[in-house]
C-alpha cells in the first residue's frame, strides 16, 4: 500500500497573478496523493479554476512550483503533461463526430515498441497506435461511459448529458495519470447531475485515476471526494475530509460555505465553557479563558426542550418545510438562530431551545480587519463601536466631494445627504491606536485581553456600553484592564454602503 | 387568492384589446409585401429578361445562336478562360496573404487587434477605381509597373489582389476571432503540439471563413474589368469587359445577355463546388 501515499502532485508556493494586478492564486502549498479524489470548493473568483488551470498547463504560474511525481512540471506545455482536462463547457470538437473526438489524442500518441527480426536481435522503433488499437481503446471507453453505438453521430446532435460523457470519455481514454474537472456538471439539470456525481465516484473507483475536481457546489464536493480543499480570494481556507470540514470547519467562512450553520460572536470561559447569545454553554473545545470565538452550530444540532428546561427561550419568526425536515428561524433578542427539525413550531410560538456540548464547534475568530456596523452623522463622522470616528465620506462614492453645506455631490452632480446612512465599517489591526488620555479618541474601553505574537502584541479593548471590540496590533506594551482611548486616522476607515452588495 | 385575480385581470384587459386593432398592427404577412414587390421588380423581372435577351434574335425570334457565336468565337472563350485564371489566382493570393494577416490579427489583444483590422479593412471605404489608378500611378512611380506585354497579366493580378484582399481578411477574420479558445486547449490538453492544433482544429473550423472570402473575391474578380483595364494595358479581357462591350459599344443586347447567362452559370458551379449554399456556411461566414 506504498503506492497510497504516494504524492503524485505537488504545488509549492504558487502564485497567479494576472496581468492587471489581480492575484488569483496566492501561495498555495498543497499536495494530492496518488489515486486521491480531490475537490477544490470555493464560491467564484476564489482561485480554483485558475489553480486547475496551472495544473494543466494552461496558466503559467508567476511564482512556485508544480511538482508530478517529484519533477517541476511548471514549465512543460500542455500537451507533454500526463494530465487531461475535462472542460466546463466539454469543448468538444463540433466538426468532428464522436469517435473522431475520443480518438483525438490516441491518435497523437506514440508509443515504443520492439521488434524482434528472424536473426533474433530486436530493435525499438517509435511508432503511432494501429487503427486497431484506437478502435478497441475508443470501444471499450463508449462502453464505460454508456454511449455504445454513438460513434458515428456528430457531437452537435447530443444531449447535455451524452455530450458530458463523450467529453469524459475524450479524456480518460487517455489513461492519464491525472484527470482534471472544472465543474463539468454545472451545465446539467438537477437529476442527471445526481446520477453523473455517482457515476463519476465509480468511475473513479474504477480507473484508480487520480481525480482533480472543481466545483461550487457543496453538497457535490461532500458526496464525491475523498478530500476537500476550501478555497477563498486565492488562499486555502481548509484541507480536510468531507466529514473533517463539514463537522470541524476552521473558520467562519468554511462553516457557512459548507452547509447551513449558525455562527455566533461568543467568548470562551476557559474549562470547556462558552458564552454566546447571552448564556453559557459547554463544550467540547477547550479554548483559553476571555477569548473571542466563533461558535458554529449546525441547525440540525438545535434540540427543542419543554419551556424552561432548556438554556435559551425565544419566538418562531418563520418556518419553512424543506421535505424531511422544518427549517425554522427562532429571535433571541436580536440573533436569529437557524433550527432544523422533523417537529413543526409555528410561527409565534415561543420554544425553548438547548444545544449539546457535540453540537457546538468553536473557531478562533480571525481577525484580518475589525468590521463594524455603523451609521453617517449629521457632521459627515461616523458613528461605530461606540465611538464617533472622522472620516472621508467622499470615498463612497468614486470622484464625490462635499459642499460647504455638508452634502455629497456625485460625480454625476447628484446631492445625496448621508446623514444616518447605515456603512459598512472596517479598520485595519494595525490602524488603531491606543492612548490613555480618554479624551483623545472616538471611543473608551478596556484592555482585556494581549496575546503576544512574536513580534507584536494583539489587544483587544473593549467598550462598556454595547461591548463593542477593538482589535489592536502594536509594539508598546499595556496592562490588561487599562482604560484606554481608541485613536483612528480618517484615511484609515474604510467604509462601503450597506446596500452595495461588496464582496 | 390575490395573484388569480390579478391573473383575471390581465385577461380582461386583453380581451378587451383584441378587436380594437390598432391601425399600423401590420400582420407578418403584410409587413413581407413590400420585400416581395422588389424582389419581382428588381430581380425576378430582370432575369426573365436577360433570359429573353439571351435566347432571341435582333428581330425577337426564338434562336441559340448568341451562345453558338459566343462558344465559337476563340477569342470569347479564351477571354472567359482567362478570366477564370484571373480569377482563381488571384482568390489563391488573396487566401495565402490574408489568412496568416487575419490569424494574427484575431490572435491579438481586442483593442490593438480592432485597430489593425480597421487600417485593412479602410481601404474598402474608397472607390475601388480610385484605388486601382492611385495603385498604378504608385507602381509606375515606383519604377516596378512593367510596361512589357508579357507583364500584362501579372499587373492585373496584382492589382485584383489589392483590391479584393479586405474581402478576403474580414470573414477570415470573423470565423477565427469566434473560434472558441477551449477548443484550442482542449486540443493541446490531449496532446496536440501547436501546429497540429492548428492543422486540426483552427484550419477545419474556418473553413466556412474561407468559403465565404475565396466567394467574395472569385465572383467579383471575374467581372471586375476597371481593373484589368488599369492595370492591363488594355490588352487584358475578361468577361465582364465582354459584357460590357456588347451593351455598350457593339449595341447588342442578345449577345451580351447570353454572356451574362454564362457567367450566371459559371458562378453557380462555382458555389456548388465550395458548398456555398449551405444554410450552416452561409451563416458562420458571411457575417461582415
Amino acid at each position: 500500500m506504498e503506492n497510497e501515499n504516494k504524492k503524485i502532485i505537488e504545488l509549492i508556493d504558487l502564485t497567479r497573478i494576472f496581468e492587471d494586478g489581480l492575484i488569483a492564486v496566492d501561495n498555495v502549498n498543497l499536495y494530492v496523493r496518488k489515486g486521491e479524489f480531490v475537490t477544490f470548493l470555493g464560491p467564484s473568483g476564489c482561485g480554483k479554476s485558475t489553480t486547475l488551470r496551472m495544473i494543466a498547463g494552461f496558466d503559467k504560474p508567476t511564482k512556485g512550483k508544480i511538482l508530478l511525481n517529484g519533477e517541476d512540471i511548471s514549465d512543460l506545455p500542455p500537451n507533454l503533461r500526463p494530465i487531461n482536462t475535462v472542460f466546463q463547457r466539454y469543448a468538444l470538437f463540433p466538426h468532428l463526430n464522436v469517435y473522431d473526438n475520443i480518438a483525438f489524442g490516441l491518435k497523437l500518441q506514440k508509443q515504443k515498441v520492439t521488434y524482434e527480426k528472424a536473426d533474433g536481435t530486436t530493435f525499438t522503433k517509435t511508432e503511432k497506435l494501429s487503427k486497431r488499437e484506437i478502435s478497441e481503446k475508443v470501444a471499450k471507453v463508449l462502453k464505460m461511459v454508456d454511449l455504445e453505438g454513438f460513434e458515428k453521430r456528430s457531437v452537435s446532435t447530443l444531449s447535455g448529458g451524452q455530450q458530458q460523457r463523450v467529453a469524459i470519455a475524450r479524456a480518460i481514454v487517455n489513461e492519464p495519470q491525472i484527470l482534471l474537472l472544472d465543474e463539468p456538471l454545472g451545465a446539467l439539470d438537477l437529476k442527471m447531475r445526481k446520477d453523473m456525481q455517482l457515476e463519476l465516484k465509480e468511475m473513479h473507483k474504477k480507473l484508480g485515476i487520480t481525480f482533480i475536481y472543481v466545483t461550487h457546489d457543496q453538497e457535490e464536493a461532500l458526496t464525491m471526494s475523498d478530500t476537500i480543499v476550501v478555497m477563498q480570494d486565492g488562499v486555502i481556507q481548509q484541507v480536510g475530509t468531507p466529514t473533517d470540514i463539514y463537522n470541524e470547519p476552521k473558520n467562519s467562512f468554511v462553516a457557512n460555505f459548507i452547509g447551513e450553520s449558525n455562527i455566533f460572536s461568543g467568548t470562551s470561559l476557559g474549562d470547556k465553557k462558552v458564552k454566546f447569545i447571552g448564556k453559557e454553554f459547554d463544550c467540547l473545545d477547550d479554548f483559553p479563558k476571555n477569548e473571542n470565538v466563533d461558535v458554529v452550530v449546525r441547525p440540525e444540532d438545535v434540540i427543542f426542550t419543554d419551556i424552561g428546561k432548556g438554556k435559551v427561550e425565544g419566538k418562531i419568526i418563520s418556518s419553512i418545510f424543506k421535505g424531511v425536515h422544518y427549517e425554522m428561524v427562532m429571535k433571541v433578542g436580536k440573533t436569529e438562530v437557524i433550527i432544523q427539525n422533523t417537529e413543526e413550531r409555528k410561527v409565534g410560538e415561543t420554544v425553548c431551545i438547548d444545544i449539546k456540548p457535540d453540537g457546538i464547534h468553536l473557531m478562533h475568530k480571525e481577525f484580518s480587519s475589525n468590521k463594524y456596523d455603523g451609521y453617517i452623522t449629521k457632521k459627515n463622522t461616523v458613528c461605530f463601536g461606540d465611538g464617533e470616528f472622522e472620516c472621508d465620506v467622499t470615498k463612497l462614492y468614486p470622484n464625490s466631494t462635499l459642499d460647504e453645506e455638508g452634502y455629497l455631490i456625485t460625480d454625476n452632480g447628484e446631492k445625496i445627504d448621508l446623514t444616518d446612512v447605515d456603512v459598512n465599517v472596517e479598520v485595519g489591526l494595525k490602524d488603531i491606536e491606543i492612548s490613555d488620555d480618554e479624551n483623545a479618541g472616538g471611543a473608551v474601553g478596556n484592555i482585556i485581553s494581549i496575546i503576544y505574537k512574536g513580534d507584536h502584541y494583539q489587544l483587544i479593548v473593549r467598550t462598556d456600553e454595547n461591548e463593542e471590540y477593538f482589535v489592536v496590533d502594536t509594539e508598546d506594551t499595556w496592562n490588561e484592564n487599562d482604560r484606554v482611548s481608541v485613536i483612528i486616522k480618517p484615511e484609515k476607515i474604510k467604509l462601503t454602503l450597506k446596500t452595495e452588495n461588496h464582496r | 387568492m390575490n395573484t388569480q385575480d390579478k391573473v383575471i385581470g390581465r385577461e380582461k384587459l386583453i380581451a378587451e384589446k383584441a378587436p380594437k386593432k390598432s391601425l399600423f398592427a401590420f400582420s407578418r404577412k403584410q409587413l413581407g409585401i413590400p420585400y416581395g414587390v422588389f424582389l419581382a421588380l428588381f430581380v425576378i423581372l430582370p432575369l426573365f429578361l436577360i433570359l429573353y435577351y439571351a435566347f432571341t434574335s435582333k428581330t425577337g425570334s426564338f434562336t441559340f445562336a448568341n451562345f453558338i457565336d459566343f462558344f465559337s468565337n476563340p477569342t470569347s472563350v479564351s477571354n472567359l478562360f482567362l478570366s477564370l485564371l484571373i480569377a482563381f489566382v488571384t482568390t489563391a493570393l488573396c487566401l495565402l496573404i490574408a489568412y496568416p494577416v487575419a490569424y494574427i490579427l484575431s490572435k491579438m489583444k481586442a483593442k490593438r487587434g480592432t485597430v489593425l483590422l480597421l487600417l485593412f479593412i479602410m481601404p474598402m471605404w474608397i472607390n475601388f477605381v480610385l484605388r486601382a489608378l492611385a495603385m498604378k500611378e504608385v507602381m509606375t512611380l515606383m519604377g516596378i509597373f512593367a510596361k512589357d506585354d508579357f507583364f500584362n497579366f501579372f499587373n492585373t493580378i496584382v492589382g485584383m489582389v489589392y483590391d479584393f484582399l479586405p474581402f478576403m481578411i474580414m470573414p477570415l477574420y470573423t470565423t477565427l476571432i469566434k473560434t472558441d479558445k477551449s477548443l484550442l486547449e482542449a486540443s493541446y490538453d490531449l496532446g496536440a503540439t501547436k501546429a497540429q492544433t492548428f492543422r486540426k482544429i483552427t484550419l477545419p473550423l474556418s473553413v466556412p471563413g474561407i468559403i465565404s472570402g475565396a466567394m467574395m473575391v472569385f465572383l467579383p474578380s471575374m467581372s471586375a474589368y476597371v481593373i484589368s483595364d488599369t492595370f492591363g494595358n488594355g490588352k487584358i479581357t475578361i468577361i465582364g469587359k465582354l459584357i460590357e462591350e456588347q451593351f455598350g459599344t457593339g449595341a447588342n443586347w442578345n449577345a451580351g445577355s447570353a454572356i451574362a447567362i454564362v457567367m450566371l452559370i459559371v458562378m453557380f458551379v462555382t458555389m456548388l463546388l465550395t458548398g456555398g449554399f449551405k444554410n450552416e456556411t452561409n451563416v458562420r461566414g458571411t457575417a461582415l
